[in-house]
């Protein structure tokens, strides 16, 4: 098969690249922009409110203008902050987000980058953020931007072991960690997608990528009605907003992994249905798993920090070595 | 390697903070996130009502009141004019008393509304507030309808209330109590059963009667212990005599045994109310017969009626004069707050907020 990252190197293949990069960061952005409308109408309607409605038709332009503002606001730095992390930790938040989303495949010939061991890349670039949020708290010289901070470390080092540990299973069954034969192995009808034999991977999957995103109910590092705003209180201006970017580009790039390690990516759930384009498919699953994670955060309250501790390694750390078992012995016995 | 030093953390929680609702300032030591020391900061909301109070009439006081416990005005309005009515032997007429019987208990349940709301917004969940304020805004729709204010009613005066029902205003009501049962059963479906809301709030903050009562803590808080007092059934002022209803009461005096007594004391409320709607007179009087001025005999007197809060008190000293030589409020908030330093020792900066939640305070009241 062509894939255009096997054209030689030249001025031209390299424009194309640039092109088709430029392509990507103006959908994630337009999905951003979106999804906080998105929230906000569908939370607004869950609360018995409107949601934005003033700016623009529809308030379409709410996200528009508070971007705008940001921008526009002054960018204060505490005087007694240290200046370099203080600087550094945002764009350390929000580099890696947009680096992940480098191997995810939404259709056949689509991948941005085919890696071998993309699943495992994920994991890693996604745990620099945990740095910039530690860095972000310290560097403040801010209170409960230090226990924001700290709280952030403690959770997602937790919940990136069974994050890593519940995908396992899927490696397993694909005996690959590359994210497009994970999809491919998923071929065929609905049943044969991930979700079905790896229920319990997949559960603990929703729950850890729940936690890393820290959303609703694990949105422990920004509580707000405990720690104000957590570990961003003292950013402003554009600096608070790469943060919110960054959080928003985690969530796409959740929603993202999530259909293709469990729900089949671009498959369609009968082959029949082939005739949609699988980058249809794709978006409706990922859309499903989007609205989800809004109308978690509009239902459930937030876990406490000891709590939240003991579900990570007495809970779901379990399940996902549980899960490994049981899958090696499925592969074992029923081949 | 030598030994990492580590060192507490004193950290000032307020007076702008979310969860203090309103100015409340606490400055707590924490040893990671554990409290080892919490001392509580007041008076950010001082108006100095009482000593304001001295200069004034008796009526002109009653908008103070409003004041005090915004969240629940009708009750400060009560205990004002009760105290005066009781010091001059006046009588209220059954249809002002009826009134003023079911405004407050009407502002019962649109305060413990407002309570739960916000409890739960501290506990991360944002969409009861929503709920619970759209169904208080009902309340406050009827009180618009009744008195022309939304949350500062200066609606009772001594000998009777300022304003008749309007016509069609009872009716109203009932379709509200009616419809607020059924409310009610959705927000426990909603929130009760939560596990995790539970495992926040069980074995959180709790106290046992002995403390509670030498704490002189009131209300809900009291009854949290398993305490039965409730003035409205152990010293019946205006009309509860009249009507049936249970004084729901807990066992362990957690926090959650406080959400469960505040629910439920919503439900008496409305069994009460549906009472006293099918009771209210039809027609009469709305008020009493009450010289021009006001000026209650030389004497003292102390008057407690149960607040949504607790046993809010009012003392006056009267030497014959048309103002107070001295007024005082006993404010539950203010009472039920002394417990927080006690509770809080030992626990993390999670806790802090449920149970500072749990005891539901109004800042306007604390600081009168």
């Amino acid at each position: 098969m062509q894939r255009f990252w096997d054209d030689p190197v030249s001025w031209e293949a390299a424009g194309r690249y640039a092109l088709v990069a430029l392509a990507l960061l103006a959908v994630v952005i337009v999905f951003v922009t979106y999804a906080i409308y998105f929230e906000r109408k569908v939370i607004g309607w869950m609360q018995f409110r409107q949601g934005p409605n003033r700016t623009g038709p529809l308030g379409l332009l709410q996200t528009v203008a508070d971007v705008a503002k940001l921008l526009v606001k002054e960018d204060t730095i505490p005087a007694k902050a240290d200046k370099a992390l203080f600087v550094l930790a945002p764009a350390l938040a929000f580099i890696p987000s947009f680096t992940v989303l480098a191997v995810i495949p939404y259709g056949l010939n689509l991948p941005f980058a085919d890696l071998n061991v993309g699943f495992l890349y994920y994991v890693a670039l996604s745990g620099v953020t945990t740095i910039a949020i530690v860095i972000a708290g310290w560097a403040s010289n801010n209170k409960y931007a230090l226990l924001g901070g700290m709280r952030s470390a403690a959770q997602m080092i937790s919940y990136e072991v069974p994050l890593v540990l519940s995908v396992v299973g899927v490696a397993m069954l694909t005996e690959s960690l590359n994210l497009r034969d994970i999809v491919l192995r998923q071929e065929g009808y609905f049943w044969h997608w991930n979700v079905f034999p790896q229920i319990i991977g997949f559960a603990v999957f929703v729950v850890a990528a729940v936690s890393e995103l820290n959303r609703t109910p694990f949105d422990l590092p920004e509580a707000e009605s405990e720690l104000v705003a957590g570990y961003h209180v003292e950013y402003s201006g554009f600096r608070f907003a790469f943060f919110m970017l960054a959080e928003y580009v985690y969530i796409y790039a959740i929603a993202c992994l999530t259909t293709i390690l469990f729900l089949g990516g671009w498959n369609a759930p009968f082959p029949q249905l082939d005739f949609i384009p699988g980058l249809v498919w794709f978006a409706f699953k990922f859309a499903l798993i989007v609205f989800s994670l809004f109308w978690i955060r509009a239902t459930l309250p937030r876990l406490r920090v000891d709590q939240l501790m003991g579900l990570a390694w007495k809970a779901l750390l379990p399940l996902a070595l549980a899960n490994i078992l049981l899958t090696a012995l499925g592969i074992e016995w029923l081949g | 390697m030598g030994v990492i030093r580590t060192e507490e953390l004193l950290l000032n929680v307020g007076p702008q903070h979310p969860s203090t609702h309103g100015v409340f300032r606490i400055i707590v030591k924490l040893d990671g996130e554990i409290i080892t020391e919490a001392t509580p900061v007041m008076g950010y909301l001082h108006r100095g009502t009482e000593k304001l109070a001295e200069s004034l009439n008796y009526t002109q006081i009653i908008p103070y009141t409003d004041r005090m416990d915004y969240v629940s005005a009708m009750t400060n309005n009560y205990v004002l004019v009760h105290a005066v009515e009781k010091m001059m032997g006046l009588r209220v007429p059954e249809r002002a008393e009826f009134l003023r019987l079911i405004v407050m208990e009407l502002q019962r349940i649109a305060s413990h509304l407002v309570w739960w709301g916000t409890y739960l917004l501290d506990i991360g969940a944002l969409s009861p507030f929503l709920y619970a304020f759209n169904d208080r805004e009902r309340i406050l729709q009827l009180f618009n309808e009744l008195c022309g204010a939304r949350l500062t009613y200066n609606y009772m005066r001594v000998g009777g209330v300022k304003w008749d029902a309007p016509e069609g205003w009872i009716d109203k009501v009932k379709a509200f109590v009616k419809s607020m049962y059924g409310k009610l059963d959705d927000y426990h479906a909603l929130v009760s059963g939560n596990e995790i809301f539970l495992s926040r709030i069980k074995g959180v903050g709790a106290y046992d009667a002995e403390t509670a009562i030498a704490y002189g803590l009131s209300g809900a808080n009291l009854r949290s212990t398993g305490v039965k007092w409730d003035l409205r059934k152990n010293e019946p002022y205006s009309l509860y005599d009249r009507f049936e209803f249970d004084v729901p009461v807990g066992r362990n005096g957690d926090c959650y045994d406080r959400y469960v007594v505040r629910m439920e004391e919503i439900r008496q409320s409305l069994r009460i109310l549906e009472q006293a709607l099918e009771q209210f007179p039809p027609e009469g009087e709305t008020m009493g017969k009450v010289p021009r001025v006001i000026r209650p005999p030389a004497g003292e007197i102390y008057v407690r009626i149960e607040s949504p809060r607790g046993e809010i008190g009012c003392y006056i000293v009267s030497t014959g004069k048309a103002e107070p030589y001295r007024l005082k409020f006993r404010r539950p908030s203010f009472v039920n707050l002394q417990i927080l330093p006690k509770l809080l020792v030992g626990e993390s900066m999670t806790n802090l907020v449920t149970i500072l939640g749990g005891i539901d305070i109004v800042l306007g009241e604390v600081d009168c």
